[in-house]
């Protein structure tokens, strides 16, 4: 006999409660959440959004039950709660299982190697019965569009989107009647996005369970959810719910308010400055040419006594770089556009083809840029990362800018003006690792170019930004552009593309060339 | 090194036999080798885990692809001792600095042959388990805690993830300006740093994956396994076989005259 809840649509929704809730992290001044009222009914969807710093992260966790043991730098301490917050009318630590989270980072809501096994680990921490686990693998992966892989398939070769898919079946095997996404989609490309929202609309339409999302890019939730929350920071005069209703009604009262937050509100894209001139096709002095370019990730492996050359991920790409030029690199995922930056950058060597300077940019240091000392390199090719922690090399944000410029002799009169730039004077004694999401984005830029590098090369810089520092970079790119700079940009996103103008390089998704 | 940790595509016998019982074999052959100096255990031994291989799905360039740095210490291991073990018989090459003779020949190749003994049963229980069954079979046949063991088991998928995080710092802090290339004093102080990094990173990745298995209801209460770790018949002919090579080691080092127990010494 089948247990009751094992029944297909039988998902009972969640309720919540919220009175005068407030969370403090351990170690922090300021509470995250301060004074939440708030009631969400069984079966309600709801858009949470709001500035940074509004703490919709802190009540995600919270409603997910795993606040608290370790906060997000890995700490663990004692942190203040105040009033309540109810999920069912017990507090969400008491009810393990009813509701499931999704977070950010792909690689980290993996839990196990193969796709049948991890959609199975929540239902076995809940101790589902084995017979009834397979059957929910089974219909929770189909729920996703993910029932055409083999339960043993490997979850390391799953892309951004299906990994976030596989995330939400997961969940969706422990029967959860709350289903919260933290920024589900903000690492993933356009087609990831629309993969994972896809996904969460299928299985709420089947099981019925409460929806809480938090996004910046609200075009992409809108249509799926009936209530738009807007929290505001929390202060012990302002309730923490700025503004609670249907989402075109918030939309049209809070439409400036939000775009001012930094919110993506549809159908509105930040203005950005305009070129001085927009430079005509073949203009600005060749600084750098890919010529029958051969790219992989991969260094040469010994197979015992012997090397073998990795395999490209693509070949036979030509491209130039020109000054005061943009070049935008766009495609498919798996084209290998990050790849081919890196390896134009000088950072990774070329499979086949060359990459060569010419002597505008290599100054006498030669004609490749992979042979370059890191000196040479960053007053020549500067390369903004995806993920600005990996670059930071300081514990401060002034000794971060200055670190270029102190290797190289010469060039600290201009890390004032970047400082300034970039609005980063406020925090010239902050360590690099604790600023907020747009504030790590806008060091990144600087540090790179507080070495004056004649092209600067970025990977995917509007990944997860808000629409404020999304404006703010465009801006500063296109003054980049006016005073001679070569901006190379890796990006998905078309309206970043058209602020940069410039050429654009399509590359199509290539299946790894045979030997 | 992530696909290195499954076992996708292996269909060998052996690949289907519980990992416990791989274990135990490997165990028993290992301390039977262990024991004694001597190069007729090591030779059966050595015979017996050739003709395994192919049940384990291995072929002798797989092996070689997988474990050359583990051959390469045996082998250098074996020559060392020929050339520097104490004279005994006849000379047989006396290069002034070093020399080799009978005795000391034959102590490095039962060197060499012991080493590579006791390396190919690891090498063909790693290639033949997957990591998930091996964590199954551990939290439900040997009883450790599961917290424990999956713990384990989702940080090393971690651990793969790392070794592609390092070479993505390692390029992000050149184009900093961090140079890898340049003095000893230069590389070792750019390797500290790009390690800091990664420490960070990895602290950072941890952390979120540890949320992420929290909200799927891992803890302490009791769970179901989804995956039986069973016994069957297969498992006692895996055991039996590792009492048959490791006997058959033994007894024929004994009947030879040549069984040296490690502590007697000579």
């Amino acid at each position: 006999m089948k247990p009751a809840h094992d029944a297909p649509g039988t998902v009972r929704p969640a309720a919540i409660t919220a009175r005068g809730w407030g969370w403090r992290h351990a170690g922090r001044a300021r509470p995250a959440v301060h004074s939440l009222d708030l009631d969400i009914a069984p079966g309600e969807r709801v858009l949470l959004l709001g500035p940074s710093g509004a703490g919709k992260s802190t009540l995600l966790h919270a409603l997910a039950g795993v606040l608290g043991d370790i906060n997000d730098d890995g700490e663990a301490g004692d942190a203040d709660e105040s009033g309540s917050l109810l999920v069912d009318g017990a507090p969400p630590r008491a009810r393990r299982g009813r509701a499931g989270l999704m977070q950010q980072d792909p690689e980290t809501q993996v839990v196990l190697s193969r796709v049948g096994d991890d959609v199975a680990f929540g239902a076995e921490n809940l101790a589902v019965p084995r017979d009834a686990i397979w059957p929910r693998v089974h219909e929770a992966l189909a729920d996703v569009g993910l029932a055409h892989l083999p339960l043993d398939h490997p979850t390391s070769a799953l892309s951004g989107g299906q990994k976030q898919r596989l995330a939400l079946a997961g969940i969706l095997a422990m029967r959860p009647g709350l289903i919260l996404l933290d920024e589900p989609t903000a690492n993933l490309d356009p087609d990831g996005v629309l993969e994972v929202r896809d996904a969460v609309a299928r299985s709420l339409d089947k099981t019925g369970a409460t929806l809480v999302v938090v996004e910046h890019r609200v075009s992409v939730w809108k249509d799926l959810v009936d209530r738009i929350v807007v929290l505001q920071p929390g202060s012990a005069a302002d309730p923490a719910v700025l503004l609670d209703g249907p989402p075109d009604r918030v939309l049209t009262e809070a439409q400036s308010m939000l775009a001012a937050a930094g919110v993506w509100v549809p159908g509105y894209v930040p203005a950005t400055r305009s070129r001085d001139a927009v430079p005509s096709h073949g203009a600005g002095s060749l600084l750098l040419a890919a010529e029958e370019l051969g790219v992989s990730r991969e260094r040469p492996r010994r197979k015992g006594f012997r090397t073998v050359p990795p395999v490209p991920v693509q070949e036979g790409i030509a491209a130039q770089v020109r000054s005061g030029q943009a070049l935008a690199i766009t495609g498919a995922n798996g084209a290998g556009k990050s790849t081919f930056a890196l390896t134009l950058a000088g950072l990774l060597e070329p499979v086949s083809g060359t990459v060569s300077a010419t002597l505008d940019l290599s100054r006498g240091a030669g004609i490749n840029p992979y042979k370059w000392k890191a000196e040479q390199l960053i007053s020549r090719v500067g390369t903004v990362f995806q993920e600005p922690e990996h670059q930071f090399v300081t514990g401060k944000v002034l000794d971060e800018l200055l670190f270029g410029p102190r290797h190289l002799g010469h060039g600290e009169d201009r890390v004032e003006e970047l400082l300034e730039r970039l609005r980063l004077t406020q925090l010239v004694d902050a360590n690099p690792y604790t600023l907020s999401g747009g504030e790590k984005r806008r060091l990144s830029v600087a540090t790179v170019l507080a070495a004056s590098p004649q092209v600067l090369i970025l990977d995917e810089p509007t990944f997860g930004q808000d629409a404020n520092t999304w404006a703010e970079l465009a801006s500063f790119l296109s003054e980049l552009l006016d005073s001679g700079t070569a901006v190379v940009a890796v990006t998905h996103d078309a309206e970043f593309t058209e602020a940069l103008g410039g050429a654009e390089l399509r590359m199509a998704a290539a299946e790894a060339v045979a030997q | 090194m992530r696909q290195e940790l499954t076992l996708r595509g292996n269909r060998a016998i052996l690949a289907r036999a519980n990992p416990l019982s791989k274990f135990a074999a490997v165990l028993l052959i290992t301390a039977v080798l262990a024991l004694s100096i001597d190069w007729v255990s090591a030779s059966v031994a050595l015979v017996f885990e050739l003709m395994v291989f192919p049940l384990a799905g291995l072929t002798l360039s797989l092996l070689w692809q997988r474990g050359w740095p583990l051959i390469l210490a045996a082998a250098i291991g074996g020559w060392s001792t020929s050339i520097l073990a104490a004279d005994s018989g006849r000379i047989l090459v006396d290069a002034g600095i070093w020399t080799m003779s009978e005795g000391s020949l034959q102590l490095g190749i039962g060197f060499m042959l012991r080493g590579f003994a006791i390396a190919l049963p690891a090498v063909l229980l790693m290639s033949c388990t997957d990591p998930t069954d091996l964590a199954d079979a551990l939290a439900q046949k040997a009883r450790l805690p599961h917290r424990f063991v999956l713990g384990t088991l989702a940080a090393m998928r971690l651990v793969g993830l790392m070794a592609e995080e390092w070479q993505t710092i390692g390029m992000a802090r050149r184009a900093r300006g961090v140079g890898s290339r340049g003095s000893l004093g230069q590389r070792v102080k750019a390797t500290l740093g790009q390690s800091f990094g990664l420490l960070v990173q990895a602290i950072r990745r941890a952390s979120r994956l540890a949320v992420t298995m929290e909200a799927r209801g891992f803890g302490g209460g009791p769970r179901t396994w989804a995956r039986a770790s069973t016994f069957s018949l297969l498992d006692l002919g895996v055991v039996a076989g590792g009492i048959v090579v490791a006997g058959s080691a033994l007894v024929a080092a004994l009947s030879a005259g040549t069984w040296n127990m490690v502590w007697l010494g000579n």
